[in-house]
């Protein structure tokens, strides 16, 4: 009886905390990763070393590994992946160098490695999806799941360039960002795009934690081992504690 | 029921007086034997994780060497695996005493097969006679031995035809890195495994295609 | 008692050697088979050996993490990285030790609980609690010095808040503050000492602590859910009536424990590693910035409780002294409390009620240190809540003591449930 009231209340305050949690984040759309669609993983790292990877390293992602766990030969991931002439065992660090990087945005673009590990898939995915025209900014271009970020749009040609349409503006506030709308199409569909940067969101998943794949794997097996021994346990205890009234 | 289990620990099994000896002994060891199993498998990741890591086979790839400014009877040492690599450009006078040395070696044709790959199990331990490539560990106790290139008589023996010597325990190989009878190290030098990109660029690490 | 351990000797020859020059077998059997046990005891018993277990796993994880470890400020966090994706296993070995780092916790707060149900903090057992509490101290010291290794943004402001702490401390504040970083900020020398003594020095004191609680333990001997002295009741051969063999009755029954806990705790590792979130922060994967504080910035879960109530006070010496009054007072306990009765089976429906309240209390503090502090409301609650936690202690004081509380009568014997 006690135990249930405890169970109760406790479940009571996690899910209060729950709802307020919730109310505080900006939205972002469902990345919806499925990282076991390794195609969507393939084609996610080509648009990233080819779009992102000029200015954002992966400092702590070796192309070897890539080519392992991918299922990607050493050739093929050399010809597409690598544009630095690094060697197959080296980390992707890209040929920017970090002074002229200051100087043209401003700061040193980050690091991606673990940029899902810190910012969620969600953000990840949005953020690719919302950048627009802003003339306001230095670089032009701003975004409003990380406004006034100082990175141009990398994939504009592929998503076509969003402008934004404002909500009117109360007195004494900016004008907030009511929607954006693509003004000038590129060269994939919305629809397209929207799997463009699910494939570069899951990339940089697996990336940021590469062992997924072999930690799940794993992690089967020994759940079937632990539910077998557990039971053996149960029957261990059971026969041993018929001595016990 | 509450009040009766000091009965049951003088006569284990309870009310009925009897344990099944058999099912609990095979419980027993069902579950030892299952949860040592369970101990060794978890203990495996653990001994793995001694081995070389990702970075260490990184930096143990392949190398690929520029031998073409090294002159005749000259040695240069190049890195592999953080191992010193000597490679010798030797001699026609060099190459052309190897022979006459057997008598004085402990295992002048390379019959030990863990120190040369086969395709260099020949008179120069080489793919091309002139070149040698070895790795410049001395097979006693891990030092890495001088190269004396000249054939001149030196202190440590009057008929020395060109080779290698180790300072720290006076162990002796000639210029193939065949080691001499009567010193401390046991055996050869190692060749590592390697072939020519080209004639003035060779890679190590790697096999010649065809060759195991 | 039961014959005396020096005479039961091995069967095997070679160890009747050893046994003769130093009898470690006799010292194992009467702690294992010869130790007997409440035979009453429920499921809230299996946080103990469950705790043990874990010590186990944290110090050999620890030990092949310490190994490709590289405590520097410089590449600390690097290190960590390569761990996670170079060395072989290595992403198993660190996600055993985060994940165990929380389970510590949760199972010792589960244990602790389970003394406050059934009063097994009660006399003759203070000073088995008062070691426990000292574990309790010292695993706290540990896993703070532990989370800031990774050297990531909460690793470091998290040390930066906490050594703060000590800056309350009457005019040697700022000194102390300084002596513990050795520098003006966690820096290179902070985290080489805290990796020396998350290493060395705080393992050596748990596991002697361990040892001295097992002690206390094996004198006074287990309470169990009736809340009996089962010494009280002894047979004609000297063995207590209600207790049974700690081995193998107990050794069984807690391999099920052990197999059920496994799973989950194999549930986290391989497929929810950082718990959402909780046992591995975000933020903690941006290298640590000393010029940059991260939006949100708490402890791990498990110190949120105090650190809510820290939070919530609009004054830093009063604060600090709420957050360690909140530790302090738990050592107390089985002095404030001065029911006679130990189970909550037998206790009045003051006790239950109260134990129940300072259980959500302390969760719902911990909910809150942990959440977004920019709600103004939750500084209140927060406020309220702490008034609560201490309340508990008054409470319960003052219940006893003047005789409010209306217990049941407590049976001579256990009782068993099914």
């Amino acid at each position: 009886m006690n135990k249930r009231i405890f169970a109760g209340a406790a479940l009571l305050v996690l899910l209060s905390g729950q709802v307020l949690a919730q109310e505080g984040a900006a939205t972002l759309y469902e990345a919806h990763v499925n990282l076991h669609d390794i195609a969507s993983v393939q084609r996610g790292a080509r648009v990233f070393f080819n779009y992102c990877a000029g200015c954002h390293s992966l400092e702590y992602m070796r192309y070897e590994r890539i080519s392992q766990d991918l299922g990607l030969s050493e050739k093929q991931v050399l010809d597409n992946f690598d544009f630095n002439g690094a060697k197959f065992g080296d980390h992707a660090i890209s040929s920017m160098p970090a002074a002229d990087a200051t100087k043209w945005f401003g700061k040193a673009p980050p690091d991606l490695s673990l940029e899902v590990r810190t910012k969620g898939e969600n953000w990840v995915y949005s953020y690719l999806k919302s950048f627009y025209l802003d003339p306001s900014r230095p670089v032009g271009w701003n975004n409003t799941v990380f406004p006034n970020a100082s990175m141009p749009d990398p994939l504009w040609s592929l998503q076509g360039v969003q402008t934004a349409v404002y909500a009117a503006a109360k007195p004494g506030e900016d004008a907030k960002v009511e929607k954006l709308e693509i003004n000038q199409p590129g060269l994939e569909t919305p629809e397209q795009f929207d799997r463009t940067a699910r494939d570069v969101t899951a990339f940089l998943t697996y990336v940021a934690e590469p062992n997924t794949y072999e930690r799940e794997r794993l992690g089967l097996w020994v759940l079937m081992y632990l539910v077998a021994f557990s039971l053996l346990a149960v029957f261990l205890k059971r026969e041993y504690w018929k001595d016990i009234h | 029921m509450a009040h009766s289990n000091e009965i049951a620990l003088q006569h284990p099994g309870g009310e009925s007086g009897e344990v099944d000896h058999g099912r609990r002994r095979f419980l027993t060891v069902t579950t030892a034997v299952v949860g040592g199993a369970g101990v060794v498998a978890a203990a495996l990741p653990f001994i793995k994780s001694w081995e070389p890591s990702a970075r260490a086979l990184a930096a143990g790839a392949p190398v690929t060497i520029d031998i073409s400014k090294i002159e005749s009877g000259q040695m240069v040492r190049f890195a592999w695996r953080s191992l010193p690599i000597f490679v010798v450009n030797r001699t026609k006078e060099q190459l052309a005493d190897l022979p006459s040395l057997d008598p004085r070696l402990r295992d002048p044709h390379c019959k030990e097969t863990s120190q040369q790959p086969a395709y260099c199990q020949n008179t120069w331990r080489s793919i091309k006679p002139e070149w040698l490539v070895m790795i410049g560990i001395c097979t006693h106790l891990g030092c890495v031995p001088d190269y004396y290139g000249q054939i001149k008589p030196e202190p440590f023996d009057p008929h020395w035809k060109g080779g290698f010597f180790c300072p720290c325990h006076k162990s002796r190989y000639d210029v193939a890195g065949r080691v001499f009878q009567g010193v401390p190290a046991p055996l050869n030098m190692v060749i590592p495994p390697y072939h020519y990109i080209d004639d003035t660029h060779v890679r190590i690490g790697v096999n010649p295609k065809g060759a195991a | 008692m039961a014959a005396a351990p020096d005479a039961w000797k091995p069967r095997n020859k070679a160890l009747v050697w050893i046994e003769d020059r130093l009898p470690i077998f006799g010292f194992l059997r009467e702690h294992t088979i010869e130790y007997y046990a409440p035979k009453n005891f429920n499921f809230m018993y299996f946080f103990g050996s469950l705790a043990l277990l874990i010590l186990v796993n944290q110090i050999i994880t620890g030990i092949f993490l310490a190994m490709n470890f590289n405590p520097s400020a410089a590449d600390a966090f690097a290190s960590i990285q390569y761990i996670m994706r170079d060395v072989q296993w290595g992403w198993l070995i660190r996600y055993m030790h985060t994940t165990g780092a929380s389970l510590f916790f949760v199972v010792v707060y589960l244990h602790m609980f389970r003394a406050l149900m059934y009063g097994s903090h009660k006399q003759p057992r203070e000073l088995l609690w008062v070691i426990g509490m000292l574990i309790y101290l010292a695993l706290m010291a540990e896993a703070f010095m532990g989370y800031v290794l990774p050297w990531g943004q909460m690793s470091f402001w998290g040390a930066k808040v906490i050594i703060s702490l000590f800056g309350a401390v009457p005019v040697i504040g700022n000194k102390l503050v300084e002596w513990i970083m050795g520098d003006f900020l966690p820096a290179d020398a902070t985290l080489n000492r805290f990796f020396a003594l998350h290493v060395i020095a705080l393992p050596l004191v748990l596991l002697l602590l361990v040892v001295l609680h097992l002690g206390a333990l094996h004198t006074s001997g287990s309470n169990n859910p009736d809340g009996i002295e089962i010494k009280q009741h002894k047979g004609a051969d000297g063995k207590p009536l209600d207790g049974i063999p700690f081995h193998p009755y107990y050794t069984v029954k807690d391999l099920v424990g052990v197999g059920f806990f496994l799973i989950i705790a194999a549930f986290i590792i391989f497929y929810q590693p950082t718990f959402f979130g909780l046992f591995l922060e975000h933020d903690n994967y941006i290298p640590a910035n000393p010029l940059v504080t991260p939006a949100a910035i708490h402890p791990v879960w498990y110190f949120t409780p105090f650190y809510a109530m820290l939070r919530s006070i609009p004054s830093k010496g009063l604060g600090v002294l709420t957050l360690f009054s909140a530790i302090a007072v738990l050592f107390f306990l089985p002095w404030i409390d001065r029911s006679k009765v130990k189970s909550m089976r037998y206790r009045g429906a003051g006790y239950k009620i109260a134990l129940a309240v300072f259980a959500l209390t302390f969760i719902w503090l911990g909910k809150i240190g942990i959440g977004e502090s920019t709600w103004i409301g939750d500084t209140y609650i927060a406020r309220a809540l702490t008034a609560v936690y201490f309340v508990f202690f008054l409470f319960l004081w003052a219940y006893t003591y003047f005789g409010w509380e209306k217990t049941k009568p407590v049976p001579e014997r256990v009782t068993m449930h099914e």
